[in-house]
């Protein structure tokens, strides 16, 4: 596998920037995931890395080499889009060991097979081999979709919401076994997506993208706890971190504007009065809606909190972030 | 709005039996979620109620009248799918006030009603708008008023965030549950996504095969499983099983596995032969002191929390405990269970043994 970088890649559509004076290196062996909403230009950087698209500005390096001039298959990454696109006419098998017949590679037939059907049990499609791909659930298409890149040694993987289509208990499961296909082999993945729980658990570093820009990169852990921007800061965490003007608290910094609390920043049963208003049991924690000062806020407590609408709970923040009036991390 | 009753609801498609022999009921102003994985029978259950598909037996009352053969037109129901399903040609106005004109419901009235529904949605500003220019969550804003607006009897709703993306839908299943908590409408809502049922509703249906696995309310079904695919399905990650073989019987208050003694609730009907222990990750605690050792394979960062996942003697077991906790990647430590939380399972039918801790739960549903 390879490490790959960029440098001050900048990319318009139009008088649309996607993408805006991007540098990012994806360390050989990595687990890069891009972390923003719709429009935040993360489709756009791996269609650049794959060669679909090409940078109006900027340098773009797989394993080193400068790969301006190199089409998509000389690049030879392997790309897994959102909406899969899968060989209508063949079987679930034929689609699978399609990348491997590619005259490049001249894989052997007993090579081919024991492959196919070690990414079929792993995607859980192994019963399916046979059928024609027009033949299987959405979900099923999705996950040859993935099997096919995964048959192969590329470069980098590149995956754009591959699990998007998926359910949950399957999504919970392939988020394992990417995560464990890629620590196992030293594979390197750059990976976008809008869920935040696929941040967090797979990746080894996450870029922020907002409006084109890389606002921070950094492990999960580092954005999660200490966020550059509001904005960083609203990318992760569930329930996601409550916005509260800062004058609401005596103790806000001077130029602060907006006061950042996640759950495990709010301290409950001391400090100022607030409402419950609502109590939603998880299972393995409860969330607390409430109203302070006349501002929502939720809050996490203990699963079985004798707490229902109406009662009162003192709540204090502890170490809270604070931002300016442009959304800039002071404190 | 109304009470919803159904009664040893069947439904076979041909050889294929989609619904086995579903009860349960659906209580005057509840929120009550049909969930389980594709396949299951809740969207065929749901489209019964609907009256888009008619049932092989049993029976559907709405507020005490068996209506179960009755067409979807004579059962005054909402029916919210995939929510955007608009009429492209008209504005947000005649979009929401069809329903009544095409009942023949007067200028004035119409109105009114619409002005009302508006305003509970929060969307007076768009009215005049074309649906086209509008932003998926006024679009189904749009589609919501539109059911709203004949003031049906319930409101069945199929996956109507399905197509959403997380952070939207997040945002919408709020704005969903505090419209509910204001109409007080009688809502069955289906799903296969677990934590969006323990969000939003008041009552949780479990299905798997066309068999309702459990029913009742999310917290009790999350902690006193009544069986082992209800204990996996909901919780993410799901409920930890040691798998072993073991005698209990009345009164049994302890099991052993190989050298390791867990207590437990007493139990209140026995079992013999292969037998699982069931311990939901956040009570299971890392704790030196513990005799059930486990060697850290991995851990998973969630920002508040981490899941540390950990191999034993009887399989492997994720704990949930808290990020700031010092865990290494290949440590060995003990572990410890919360024993007022264990559930024992019969491993061959898969159902939950009666316990002094879920005897009440497991009693209703």
């Amino acid at each position: 596998m390879a490490e790959v970088s960029l440098h001050g890649v900048t990319k318009r559509f139009g008088a649309e920037v996607a993408l805006s004076d991007v540098t990012l290196t994806v360390p050989d062996g990595a687990f890069v995931v891009l972390l923003g909403p719709t429009g935040a230009g993360k489709t756009t950087l791996l269609r650049i890395v794959s060669g679909l698209e090409r940078p109006d500005a900027g340098e773009v390096r797989i394993g080193g080499q400068d790969v301006a001039t190199l089409t998509p298959a000389q690049r030879n990454v392997a790309m897994v889009f959102q909406q899969y696109s899968l060989y209508p006419h063949l079987t679930v098998r034929e689609n699978l060991a399609f990348p491997l017949k590619s005259p490049l590679l001249r894989t052997p037939t007993a090579e081919i097979t024991r492959k196919v059907a070690e990414v079929a049990a792993m995607l859980q499609i192994a019963h399916k081999l046979d059928n024609k791909a027009t033949a299987l659930s959405g979900g099923e298409m999705q996950r040859v979709s993935i099997g096919r890149a995964l048959v192969r040694r590329p470069t980098v993987y590149l995956m754009d919401e591959p699990l998007s289509s998926l359910d949950a208990k399957l999504r919970a499961d392939l988020r394992v076994e990417l995560k464990d296909i890629q620590a196992k082999s030293g594979a390197t993945f750059l990976y976008v997506t809008h869920d935040q729980v696929e941040a967090m658990t797979m990746a080894t570093h996450v870029g922020v993208l907002d409006h084109g820009r890389l606002v921070q990169f950094g492990t999960p852990r580092e954005i999660y706890e200490n966020p550059v921007s509001l904005y960083a800061a609203s990318r992760l965490g569930q329930p996601r971190i409550n916005l509260l003007p800062a004058g609401l608290f005596q103790c806000a910094p001077p130029q602060a504007a907006t006061i950042g609390l996640r759950p495990e920043q709010i301290v409950q049963g001391e400090g100022e009065d607030s409402l419950v208003t609502r109590v939603e049991h998880l299972g393995d924690q409860t969330r607390l809606h409430l109203s302070f000062k006349n501002h929502d806020l939720i809050s996490v407590t203990d699963a079985h909190t004798p707490l229902t609408p109406g009662d009162i709970v003192q709540i204090r923040p502890q170490r809270p972030f604070w931002f300016d009036a442009t959304g800039a991390r002071i404190a | 709005m109304a009470q919803i009753v159904i009664r040893n609801l069947r439904k076979d498609f041909g050889a294929f039996n989609a619904v086995k022999s579903s009860t349960f009921t659906v209580e005057d102003g509840e929120f009550f979620m049909l969930l389980g994985p594709s396949g299951c029978g809740k969207t065929t259950t749901l489209r019964m109620i609907a009256g888009l598909e008619l049932p092989t037996s049993g029976e559907i009352f709405i507020d005490g009248e068996e209506v179960s053969q009755r067409p979807a037109s004579k059962r005054d129901i909402a029916f919210v799918f995939q929510m955007f399903a608009l009429y492209p040609h008209m504005n947000v106005r005649r979009n929401i006030s069809y329903p009544l004109v095409s009942q023949g419901m007067p200028r004035a009235q119409v109105q009114a009603k619409v002005a009302e529904v508006a305003g509970i949605l929060g969307i007076e500003s768009i009215l005049d708008k074309p649906v086209g220019g509008l932003s998926g969550g006024d679009r189904q804003r749009v589609a919501l008023g539109r059911a709203i607006v004949r003031d049906p009897k319930c409101f069945l709703m199929d996956e109507p965030l399905g197509a959403l993306d997380a952070e939207f839908r997040e945002h919408m299943s709020e704005e969903l549950r505090a419209l509910h908590d204001r109409m007080r409408a009688t809502t069955v809502y289906v799903t296969h996504d677990q934590l969006e049922a323990m969000q939003m509703g008041d009552k949780i249906v479990v299905m798997n095969h066309g068999v309702v696995e459990q029913f009742g309310v999310p917290q009790q079904i999350y902690d006193w499983p009544a069986t082992l695919f209800v204990a996996t399905f909901i919780g993410s990650p799901p409920m930890n099983f040691l798998r072993f073989e073991g005698t209990v019987g009345r009164g049994t208050t302890e099991v052993a596995l190989g050298e390791a003694r867990f207590a437990m609730p007493a139990l209140e009907e026995g079992a013999h032969g292969p037998l699982v222990l069931g311990v939901r990750p956040e009570h299971v605690a890392l704790d030196d002191a513990a005799p059930y050792r486990g060697r850290v394979l991995a851990t998973e960062y969630l920002g508040t929390t981490q899941i540390v996942t950990l191999d034993t003697s009887h399989g492997q077991i994720k704990a949930r405990v808290r990020s700031d906790a010092p865990v290494r990647l290949g440590e060995a430590t003990g572990l410890a269970l919360d024993a007022r939380t264990l559930s024992l399972f019969d491993a061959a039918s898969g159902r939950a043994l009666r316990s002094a801790a879920n005897a009440e739960v497991l009693a209703h549903g």
